[in-house]
């Protein structure tokens, strides 16, 4: 089925979201809408599932103009949506999520559950799935939950797929497996549209691609295109794509991990007797697929986690009997995860976030008084230093945008004297131009001769900065390796298999 | 009120504005030297960019912001209460019996009757136009602020521990206990003038403080609900009051069978402020400093900084290292002592005869009204309260003057609390521009891109 969208305005308030946006997907084509966060592609992928209404422009299938009411609409027309947060009922089967808002019954009322689990497996076997329509939605991996979206979309008859960064949550294989299943939907005449900010997976699956920026499109591009030559239209100037780094002058030891093991809340071993170094003047990457234990190792780290066992010594210092407050004293800088969660108080002006973890005492705080001079002055060279694009120190941070929150962190964090700086997804939902900068100046810290631990799920990240590689799979390290270890070894410990011998660092 | 940028923020005129005026006609005259002048106009009107953008922005904080929503949820239940007065007046109701054949009648009536209750309410609450003296006529004034006393007190330990994010919905028990052992101090112990009623003030204060306290340790350590914690502690607090005033040898006068304190003794007692004629009393004065005090520890102490910070996000707040269980209990036990102070000023200064297990007198439930019209801040408390004492003491003398219920004026006070939850409907019936759809940066990207990884 032909796609087609013509000058597709959306605006909330005086943003404009989308501006006359122009996009055509011919069947069986793998159309790429590529742009920064913001840019406005969610925006238009929900007007064409019915989700936002256009202000202006009009959605055509098949040279038919169309109009959508709501999502059911748009279904029904055969347009099907692969949600980045998956639409699924944890506690429900297979079958029966992809029966949910269209349930056959039988007579009384009763579910006609045989005809659902039909469909899964000859939707599954049609495109070697490989899912069982009775499993609960809980029990299965990412990847598979994922299949079960797209499934969803196909017992719906959905003759256009859109995948709405679709790889965020998924392993590298697991990535490569999708990449297949739309070259098959492909195959059997389905278009689909892929929204994504990552260049390797455009190049590799796109037909054609389409390039938003500030909501509008600022150009088309082949998938021979190269990388550098996307991220110069997504971002509108030229950016650097690779960090540049000095070798890194290791010091002696700092950050010394043995045997540390993490319990949660709900009582699950979530890191699993874990033992690591980390010198001064380098960096350990972290890597794996999202909840395989790094979110609580760093929490660890820095004291958030309460049931610890093991030993966490910086420089000689032991940390798991410390508090969060005695171990950024101590010198920790900490980037945490989810910034808007754990990282920034929203509705705090700049200027308050920049003193949030040092509310203490001096210099910020003299007998019981913020000394608000001081912090205006500091809050004053912090922005400009850290390049926050802002109103003024009074903004709210809440209303800045994702990559100029993370600044104001990095600023908080990297102003003070640093023993060791942990930094915990430090580019997750920020612009490619502000990830230049942060990593520029995760660089600088390390060069500084502070010991640097950096979480990050994404390949590309952790090959840009790591001096080594730790890489964790269900609580435990599956190993450690030097920095350029190829992505196809990176990508089998991830999912849990050891590297060959001698890789080890 | 939508667009009030450019002409209200040039009318003004700094002084720096003033300034160049002055100088540039002068400096053109002599036409000597024309180039210091060029040079020296655009410093000004660069500086000058600055003063309008405040105005801007202090505007349309106003206009968007919650200040307004509070005055306008005021006036609106004015309004719906001006309907309820018309059709609950008996003159009303006789002429729009006969509407058709004279329906001014009717219409004369509605204003008779309106207005006729809402001057009453401002003459018991403000001035009295048929005293003959200004001592006598501004007796209504004084009611008002010994009404709005504890309403403002309790009203600042209500806005405080919102500002942590606690609901205490126990501030009828904190009264109690702030009040009985204030009373008790008060009547039981011998001291000199002066120490005898510091100690009682101080006593009440720490009996309010611990209740709550009480509430603020379970949250932190168990993590119980403060909301139900402080809903029961005021069972807990009002039966074991009822049972102290029951029982001789603890708060029961001697000699009487009532459960009823004695009187307290003069010593204790809180100075009038005004003289005999009036009943405001030393409270007032406490209240303010109160009220000067809590601003102080929200806006400007680290401690206040904390508070906030764990009010709006405690998991950020504690990754900051801020203690926040313990925040919990300093706050706690600061909004106990706050509604203490609202207990004391009710036995040492309004009900000086003896007092029972009613000397809360729903106060400490009020004082969540007033802290919600107050925006949880200090000054806007502080306003509030007033407000709602002049409705108090305004209440009874529209009832007394025009036979108007009384009943009136809680739903008018019911009225405004939910006007100011429903900040939506008071925007539409007003057409006020809706804050989010402002012209800076707005958040209407609601999709996962903000999230994306």
């Amino acid at each position: 089925m032909k796609l087609e969208l013509r000058g597709i305005t959306k605006r909330f308030g005086s943003l404009v979201a989308n501006d006359h946006i122009d996009l055509t997907v011919e069947a069986g084509e793998i159309h790429c809408l590529l742009g920064e966060n913001g840019a406005g592609k969610s925006t238009l992928m929900n007007v064409l599932y019915g989700l936002y209404q256009a202000d202006d422009g009009e959605v055509l299938l098949d040279d038919e103009v169309m109009h959508f009411a709501g999502p059911g609409d748009a279904m029904a027309a055969g347009i099907g949506m692969v949600h980045q947060h998956f639409m699924l009922i944890p506690v429900f089967t297979v079958a029966e999520n992809v029966m949910l808002g269209h349930e056959a019954t039988k007579a009384g009322g009763i579910l006609d559950l045989a005809t659902a689990r039909a469909r899964v497996r000859e939707i599954s076997d049609r495109f070697g799935f490989d899912v069982d329509p009775d499993a609960l939605v809980d029990d299965l991996p990412v990847g598979v939950q994922q299949r079960v979206e797209i499934i969803k979309a196909l017992s719906h008859d959905a003759r256009v797929l859109v995948f709405d960064e679709p790889t965020a949550v998924l392993t590298p294989q697991e990535t490569d497996e999708l990449m297949q299943i739309m070259r098959q939907l492909k195959e059997s005449g389905t278009s689909i549209v892929f929204i994504t900010h990552k260049l390797r997976e455009v190049r590799e699956v796109a037909d054609r691609i389409t390039v938003i920026r500030l909501g509008k499109v600022v150009g088309e591009a082949s998938p021979t295109a190269s990388n550098v030559e996307l991220a110069a239209l997504m971002v509108g100037r030229a950016v650097e794509l690779t960090v540049h780094k000095e070798e890194p002058k290791i010091g002696e030891a700092a950050l010394v991990v043995e045997g540390l093991s993490v319990i949660d809340h709900i009582g699950q071993l979530v890191v699993n007797d874990v033992s690591f170094t980390v010198r001064k003047g380098e960096i350990l990457a972290v890597a794996g697929v999202q909840g395989n234990g790094q979110t609580e190792l760093t929490e660890a780290l820095v004291g958030l986690q309460p049931r610890v066992q093991g030993s966490i010594k910086l420089d000689g210092v032991e940390l798991t009997t410390s508090n969060v407050r005695k171990i950024l004293d101590a010198g920790v800088g900490f980037i945490p995860e989810d910034r808007n969660e754990d990282g920034l108080v929203g509705e705090f002006s700049i200027a308050e976030n920049l003193m949030l973890d040092r509310s203490n005492g001096a210099p910020f705080v003299k007998a019981g008084n913020v000394q608000r001079g001081f912090l205006a002055e500091f809050a004053r060279d912090r922005v400009k230093e850290f390049d926050v694009r802002t109103q003024g120190i009074d903004e709210k941070v809440g209303r800045l945008s994702g990559g100029n929150q993370q600044k104001v962190v990095l600023a908080r964090e990297l102003s003070r004297d640093l023993s060791l700086f942990v930094a915990a997804q430090p580019t997750r939902g920020v612009d490619v131009g502000s990830i230049e900068f942060i990593h520029k100046r995760i660089v600088a810290t390390r060069d500084a001769g502070v010991p640097v631990v950096v979480v990050s799920t994404e390949l590309d990240e952790v090959a840009a900065l790591a001096d080594r590689i730790m890489v964790m799979y269900r609580g435990r390290i599956v190993g450690i390796v030097p920095g350029d270890t190829p992505r196809d070894v990176l990508g089998l410990m991830m999912a849990g298999e050891a590297p060959a011998e001698g890789a080890a660092a | 009120m939508s667009d009030p940028q450019p002409p209200r923020g040039d009318a003004p005129g700094t002084d720096h504005d003033a300034d160049v005026a002055i100088e540039e006609p002068g400096a053109l005259a002599p036409g000597a030297a024309p180039s210091p002048v060029t040079t020296a106009t655009p410093a000004p009107t660069a500086g000058e960019v600055e003063p309008p953008s405040r105005w801007h922005t202090m505007l349309r904080q106003i206009s968007t912001g919650n200040a307004i929503i509070s005055v306008l949820s005021v006036v609106l239940a004015l309004l719906v209460g001006a309907i309820m007065i018309a059709f609950t007046d008996e003159r009303v109701q006789a002429a729009s019996g006969y509407f058709f054949a004279r329906p001014g009648d009717t219409f004369i009536a509605i204003w008779e009757s309106v207005s006729g209750a809402y001057s009453a309410l401002f003459q018991g609450s403000v001035y009295n136009f048929r005293r003959d003296t200004f001592a006598a006529g501004i007796r209504p004034l004084t009611e008002t602020l010994t009404f709005a006393t504890p309403l403002i007190a309790g009203g600042l330990g209500v806005g405080l521990a919102f500002r942590v994010g606690m609901f205490n919905i126990g501030g009828r028990g904190q009264m109690l206990i702030a009040a009985s052992v204030a009373g008790w101090i008060g009547f039981a112990v011998d001291l000199p003038m002066g120490l005898h009623m510091l100690v009682a003030l101080v006593g009440g204060l720490l009996g309010g403080a611990l209740w709550a306290g009480i509430a603020g340790l379970l949250k932190a350590r168990t993590g119980a609900h403060e909301v139900i914690v402080t809903i029961m502690l005021n069972y807990v607090a009002f039966y074991l009051v009822s049972w102290m005033l029951r029982t001789p040898g603890l708060l029961q006068a001697p000699g009487s069978s009532n459960p009823k304190t004695p009187a307290m003794k003069e010593t204790a007692i809180f100075p009038l402020l005004l003289g005999q004629q009036y009943n405001l009393h030393f409270g007032f004065i406490l209240v303010i400093a109160a009220t000067i005090l809590v601003w102080w520890i929200l806006s400007r102490s680290s401690l206040g900084f904390k508070f906030r910070a764990v009010g709006e996000n405690p998991n950020a707040a504690r990754v900051a290292g801020i203690n926040v269980s313990s925040m919990y209990v300093y706050a706690m036990l600061i909004a106990g002592a706050l509604l203490g102070l609202a207990g004391v000023s009710q036995v040492l200064g309004t009900v000086t005869t003896g007092f029972t297990a009613g000397i809360d007198a729903g106060i400490g439930f009020d004082a969540i009204t007033v802290a919600l019209l107050g925006r949880s801040t200090p000054w806007g408390i502080f306003i509030a309260g007033i407000l709602f004492g002049a409705f108090k003491a305004g209440g009874f003398s529209m009832q007394a003057a025009e036979g108007v219920p009384v009943e009136i004026v809680l739903v008018v006070q019911s009225l405004i609390v939910l006007f100011i939850a429903a900040p939506p409907l008071v925007r539409t019936i007003f057409r006020l521009p809706d804050p989010k759809a402002g012209p800076k940066r707005p958040r209407p990207i609601v999709t996962k891109e903000v999230d994306a990884k």
